[in-house]
């Protein structure tokens, strides 16, 4: 294996290890809807680490962490007790808590630190590449040493998540109900700022600060757009963080760039990818469902003016094709809407080139025009509008109403004519519409 | 005496008695007292109430006049300035597993991912303590309780897709799994169509015929009468209370509805600006 190619592998280990802890984390910090407070965090932190630091120097993380899992509580402390106590919205109580801390660090640095060598760039601005080449050896592997604090941290990530499950959950889903049966969602919110001060000092110096905020937002925010359980979730965020550790660092390295920045954009473009193909609220899926429904009601208005053309002659009538078409709508839909109708046997077409209905489109086109004039009847009994303010409400409408509706349409009525004098046609072709898989899907479940 | 009323002071002392002796029943929810400020803005003046047998029991009052509110502070949702609530002779914290808690349906975001299934079994999470998981009887409880509201085909469905009935159907599915002897329900037919509406009193009277207790906080005067064995007729303070028959009369409801009281909105902007009122 050639040196670079072990390089890009331990980036990727180095990356995956510390998306999937930052994710996992990231999934709460969204459903919570306090997405920033991990940014606000992972700012807050540094005075701790700069006290840390002069008390454990560079050999010893322990000072380290604990100095900067106490300013990570102290940073979302204050943002309630700012928003609170100043009447203000908490995004603006953070950015006042965040920068204030973070700037105390910085005065401490250039204070305290001017002649001792503490590398902010390394605890700060770490960069997914500066670490690969400090190794550790492991059963004859070379280990980054990052690894060494990277895995315990995703190994106390997955012990959290596992152990307060059910108080994580209903904390974030009903803080009302946690706190009536006991679980005060105050402390779960503390104990979540804790472990992301713990996870993004962790990961700073392994992937830099950039990433570790886009690990902890991106990934969780991609997840909540493909999933609907709270264990999905967690899954396909942590999935996507190393889908976007590996492609990231692939190309990063082709294109010889920054991995940081690489796998940043690579998170930004899968949650691209994912909001227009998620399943139910995808551009892709809306696209798709809206155009569904103009087919439907295209086919469907050419089955009802057949029907009224066939109650006019008082028998089978034909249309020419062209003419259907003209009714289902000019272009691609329109001619999309007749090559439904015709392959779910609607219509049928004659030896010469007519249309005309098959039962089953008979039987749907029945209860299309039942509908209309239901509606008809409907609004005419109880909005006293005048008659040429019926129709255009009915055409829309009567593409959404299904069998009980209709029924119960029917059953409030008490007429056999439309408000233009027309019979209203009676509903035995209900059975068919009812069993109508795609027209049944299309409609609102409630 | 009436099942819901304002006890005298000798009544009072001799409740107390008899819970300290552990003789007797204590009152079923005893709040003395209570006074509630948002930001130091009194939005609900010494307020008392005493229940003391199973019933149903609807909080009625106009906008602002604090009874979320006053739910909120017997659960300790909120902070209470003074006052105390004591739940079966005990305060809250010795007694949490029996009191449930049904909150507005718009407190929650629908988008969260879990089930109609996961939201009941949340239901079943205050009796297991920390860190423990849900097992086999919970599971078991949740879908029974689902069933219960006619939501059982819903259960793998995700909140959000269904209507706001249904919603409301899981949220009481789930106060069902709490198993509470004491029931507090902010607005459940709220936005709820018909048929969820008649579900929703018919389990509410089951409940009652269970021997449990629920609070109603309920917007639609005309179905007062109905529902509820007794009522809470409420305006940042309390205006009566008592069974429906005597209580719900329209002097008390001109009393609730006919405006608030000027002089406490007087005296909590004096309190709210920390200054003396003119």
């Amino acid at each position: 294996m050639s040196l670079g190619l072990e390089l890009a592998l331990r980036a990727v280990v180095i990356g995956a290890v510390s998306g999937v802890s930052c994710a996992i984390l990231g999934c709460f910090l969204v459903l919570r809807r306090v997405s920033l407070l991990g940014d606000g965090i992972s700012h807050g932190v540094l005075p701790g680490l700069v006290i840390g630091f002069l008390l454990g120097g560079k050999t010893n993380p322990v000072p380290l962490f604990v100095g900067a899992v106490t300013f990570g509580v102290l940073t979302a402390w204050l943002t309630q007790a700012v928003s609170s106590r100043g009447r203000m919205s908490e995004d603006a109580g953070l950015g006042i808590v965040f920068t204030a801390l973070f700037a105390v660090g910085v005065l401490l640095i250039s204070r305290l630190l001017r002649r001792v060598h503490f590398d902010a760039d390394c605890v700060l601005y770490g960069s997914l590449g500066v670490t690969l080449d400090d190794t550790w050896p492991l059963l004859g592997l070379e280990v980054p040493r990052v690894l060494f604090t990277l895995v315990p941290t995703l190994l106390l990530v997955l012990l959290f998540v596992t152990l307060l499950w059910k108080e994580l959950q209903l904390s974030s889903f009903d803080p009302a109900l946690a706190e009536a049966t006991g679980v005060s969602s105050t402390l779960m919110h503390y104990l979540l700022a804790a472990m992301v001060s713990w996870v993004t000092v962790a990961s700073f110096e392994a992937v830099g600060s950039i990433l570790v905020i886009a690990l902890l937002i991106v990934p969780a925010a991609t997840a909540q757009l493909l999933t609907e359980r709270l264990r999905s979730m967690l899954l396909v965020s942590a999935v996507v963080a190393v889908v976007g550790a590996v492609v990231g660092v692939s190309w990063g390295r082709w294109l010889d760039v920054d991995y940081a920045g690489s796998v940043t954009v690579t998170l930004g473009g899968l949650f691209a990818v994912a909001v227009f193909t998620a399943p139910r609220h995808g551009v892709f899926s809306r696209l798709w469902s809206n155009f569904a429904l103009s087919l439907r009601i295209a086919s469907e208005d050419v089955l009802a003016t057949l029907y009224r053309r066939e109650e006019r002659s008082g028998g089978t009538a034909t249309w020419s094709y062209e003419e259907c078409e003209r009714v289902a709508g000019e272009g691609i839909v329109g001619r999309l809407a007749m090559h439904r109708c015709i392959t779910q046997a609607l219509v049928h077409r004659h030896p010469d080139g007519a249309i005309g209905l098959t039962d089953a489109g008979r039987d749907l086109g029945r209860s299309l025009v039942r509908s209309h004039r239901l509606w008809e009847s409907y609004l005419d009994e109880h909005f006293e509008l005048p008659p040429d303010h019926l129709h255009e409400p009915a055409e829309r409408i009567e593409h959404y109403i299904g069998p009980e509706l209709r029924e119960r349409l029917a059953g409030e009525l008490v007429r056999e004519t439309d408000p233009h004098g027309r019979r209203i046609p009676d509903g035995e072709g209900d059975s068919e519409a009812e069993g109508d898989p795609e027209a049944k899907a299309e409609r609102p479940s409630e | 005496m009436s099942p819901v009323g304002t006890p005298s002071a000798e009544s009072r002392t001799h409740a107390a008695e008899i819970d300290d002796r552990g003789t007797g029943p204590a009152a079923i929810l005893d709040v003395h007292d209570l006074t509630v400020a948002y930001q130091d803005r009194p939005v609900l003046w010494d307020f008392d109430l005493v229940v003391e047998r199973p019933s149903l029991v609807g909080i009625v009052g106009p906008n602002g006049a604090g009874k979320s509110t006053m739910v909120k502070a017997c659960l300790g949702l909120v902070p209470r300035a003074s006052g105390e609530v004591t739940f079966f002779g005990r305060p809250l914290a010795k007694m949490r597993r029996r009191v449930g808690y049904v909150p507005q349906r718009e407190s929650v975001d629908w988008d969260f991912p879990v089930t109609a299934f996961d939201t009941v079994l949340m239901g079943t999470y205050g009796e297991l303590g920390w860190f423990r998981r849900p097992g086999r009887p919970q599971r078991e409880r949740a879908r029974e309780c689902l069933d219960r509201v006619g939501m059982s085909e819903f259960a793998s469905r995700q909140i959000g897709q269904l209507s706001g009935g249904q919603q409301q159907r899981v949220f009481l599915a789930r106060a069902l799994a709490q198993q509470a002897d004491l029931y507090f329900m902010d607005e459940p037919m709220a936005g709820v169509d018909a048929a969820t509406e008649q579900v929703v009193f018919d389990l509410l009277r089951s409940l009652r015929d269970e021997g449990r207790t629920v609070l109603v906080v309920h917007h639609d005067l005309r179905t007062v009468p109905d529902y509820f064995d007794d009522v809470v007729l409420l305006n940042t303070r309390l205006v009566a209370s008592g069974p429906v028959g005597t209580t719900f009369t329209a002097e008390n409801l001109r009393r609730a509805y006919g405006g608030r009281l000027d002089l406490l909105e007087i005296a909590a902007d004096a309190v709210e600006a920390g200054e003396r009122s003119r």
